[in-house]
């Protein structure tokens, strides 16, 4: 429902609507409006002041080039440009879009564990929900100082349990060929609990009757599932998606975290393949202080968000069903 | 139903059970066992932590790994700080979000279309675009490593605003007009009559922005550089790099920053899950 749609409406039945609901459609202005600006002042200007004059000022910065003695000198498109030409924005681009994939990969994933927890009659579901919710609740610098360890190439636990399969354990946070993995992993992790709880939320949403003609019409178990359960399921699936992508765009502190060293993460061999769009703006505005370049690869960011909730808002026609 | 009429399945039915249990009681191990392996280690010797194989439980329980983090770290300072932010976020957003979100879902102004495209546009921006003129702002008012500084850009949420007015316009109108009929102003109205109804809505966006607040680490990075003044997060990003090999120590300091928000999510289990859900069917 668009902002206008629902905005609108009240005002288009007025006319047409006799008697007691007419009574409170009052045109706008008197003192309604009066307090309506009241109730959204606070909000309006802390928003303002915070964050929407900030979008303005970075836009201006993504212009300029910072001197060496503070001030901004406008330089025009030069931040852009560098951009294209530099490597490490192009590999930042790709590893933030192969995370954002892999991420949007553990949907079906959290589906699956729904489906199996919104059995009939499921002992334990509750406390399965609970357990699996618990990464969600924990703070991500502890997730990764913990996946950390448990990824060490000499003392971590998963080359230990590997050992014991026989298969030989790596340095997963210092491999450039797994490190992406390996973070994507986590995140996989810590999320998986909360589109688990927004799914069993939409599945117990879905009639009974649903299923019930599905068993009288002798329909399987993968049928009834890619026939009923997922069709309306697909606005939590939908919405789902929306997050997942807008978060994992913009994912810092599991890479932040994962690559730091002592001497910076400049000593983890693996950050070039792990470094996220987030980190490296976080690393050319606030290490090296080049404010401009910072400003313009947040934009890079933004159009990053903007152009794939589009893509995602137009399949929506296709696949979303609202009921 | 089913099992009445069709007998034949029951033995299937109850393979395909125990399968369902097995599939999620290797899910939860994968869950939890990571916390599990926290604590433990957490509980060992340095040079335990270090042996190959491993060794399961502490040879020796080393509870003094806890009293040295908060040697290395102002932890109490970090915890009372981390509490306040929150706090102080959490109750101003559920001030601020819903009034406007109220007058966004029920009252008519001039400019309420405009006003509203804004707000969502701050929706899909990263929060990497408001960093750098929030630190500068933060700096001008001289509130780098303050209570205020780390609150304040907090407040103000769009996101709170947008669930807030979902919430709202999906109430019925029928008391809110009656007590209209009756006299009561719109700020009258909204706080007798819809915000408790709306209680609900407050809960999900309580658990989200104490749960965002609690976890949130870019930001608190950048505007406090005095360990005494940060919140647990980036205190204990401060802890990885001195202790960058003692993961003994680093897991007691991870098990005492999270176990706040464990024990919150143990003791408000169900909330917690309403109001996530809430979330998806509102969203």
């Amino acid at each position: 429902m668009s902002a206008a749609d629902t905005l609108a409406a009240p005002a288009r039945d007025s006319g047409s609507k006799p008697g007691g609901r007419a009574i409170r459609r009052r045109p706008p202005g008197g003192s309604e409006q009066g307090w309506a600006y009241l109730m959204i002042a606070p909000m309006t200007i802390g928003l303002a002041v915070f964050y929407l004059w900030p979008i303005a000022q970075m836009f201006y910065y993504s212009f300029t080039k910072s001197g060496p003695f503070g001030g901004q000198t406008w330089i025009g498109t030069a931040n852009y440009h560098a951009l294209v030409d530099e490597p490490s924005v192009v590999q930042a681009v790709v590893n933030t879009l192969v995370y954002t994939a892999i991420q949007l990969a553990g949907i079906p994933l959290a589906v699956l564990f729904a489906t199996l927890l919104n059995q009939r009659g499921l002992r334990g579901r509750s406390i399965y929900r609970a357990l699996y919710f618990l990464p969600v609740v924990t703070m991500p610098v502890a997730v990764a100082m913990l996946w950390r360890w448990m990824y060490n190439g000499d003392y971590g636990v998963i080359n230990y349990l590997l050992s014991m399969v026989g298969v030989r354990g790596m340095h997963w946070a210092a491999d450039p060929s797994v490190a992406l993995y390996a973070v994507a992993a986590i995140g996989i992790w810590m999320s998986l609990g909360y589109n688990l709880v927004i799914f069993l939320a939409g599945l117990q949403g879905i009639p009974a009757e649903y299923y019930e003609a599905a068993a009288i019409d002798g329909s399987g178990a993968a049928r009834t599932f890619l026939r009923i359960t997922v069709p309306l399921l697909s606005p939590s699936i939908f919405f789902a998606t929306i997050l997942t992508m807008i978060n994992s765009l913009q994912m810092f502190d599991l890479a932040y975290m994962m690559m730091s060293t002592p001497s910076g993460a400049s000593g983890n061999p693996a950050l070039p393949r792990v470094r996220t769009i987030a980190y490296l703006f976080y690393q050319k505005a606030f290490v090296e202080h080049d404010l401009g370049f910072g400003a313009a690869i947040a934009f890079v960011l933004l159009g990053f968000i903007l152009v794939m909730t589009f893509i995602q808002f137009r399949l929506q026609k296709r696949w979303v069903h609202y009921g | 139903m089913a099992d009445g009429t069709m007998p034949g399945r029951r033995p299937m039915r109850h393979a395909g059970r125990v399968a369902t249990h097995v599939v999620l009681i290797v899910g939860a191990v994968v869950m939890v066992g990571p916390f599990v392996w926290q604590l433990l280690t957490s509980l060992k010797t340095f040079s335990e932590t270090t042996r190959v194989p491993p060794t399961f439980l502490p040879r020796r329980w080393q509870w003094s790994n806890y009293s040295h983090v908060f040697e290395v770290l102002p932890l109490g300072d970090m915890f009372r700080n981390t509490v306040l932010m929150t706090a102080g976020r959490t109750l101003a957003q559920l001030v601020f979000c819903s009034l406007a979100a109220y007058a966004f879902a029920r009252l008519r102004f001039r400019g309420n279309n405009l006003l509203f495209g804004l707000f969502l546009s701050v929706l899909m921006v990263p929060s990497q675009l408001f960093l750098i003129p929030q630190y500068v702002i933060v700096q001008n008012l001289g509130w780098v490593n303050t209570l205020p500084g780390l609150i304040v850009p907090g407040m103000f949420s769009a996101f709170g605003t947008f669930l807030l007015r979902q919430f709202f316009l999906a109430l019925p109108r029928d008391m809110e007009e009656a007590a209209r009929l009756d006299g009561a102003n719109p700020l009258q109205v909204f706080w007798h009559v819809a915000l408790p109804l709306a209680r609900p809505g407050l809960l999900a966006l309580t658990i989200l922005t104490a749960l965002w607040s609690w976890n949130d680490l870019m930001y608190p990075l950048v505007v406090t550089t005095d360990p005494a003044k940060m919140p647990l997060s980036a205190g204990l990003a401060t802890l990885q790099g001195e202790h960058f090999t003692d993961y003994s120590i680093l897991m007691a300091g991870s098990a005492l920053a999270t176990a706040p928000m464990i024990v919150a999510f143990i003791l408000l289990q169900r909330h917690f899950i309403q109001g996530i859900a809430f979330t998806g069917s509102k969203g």
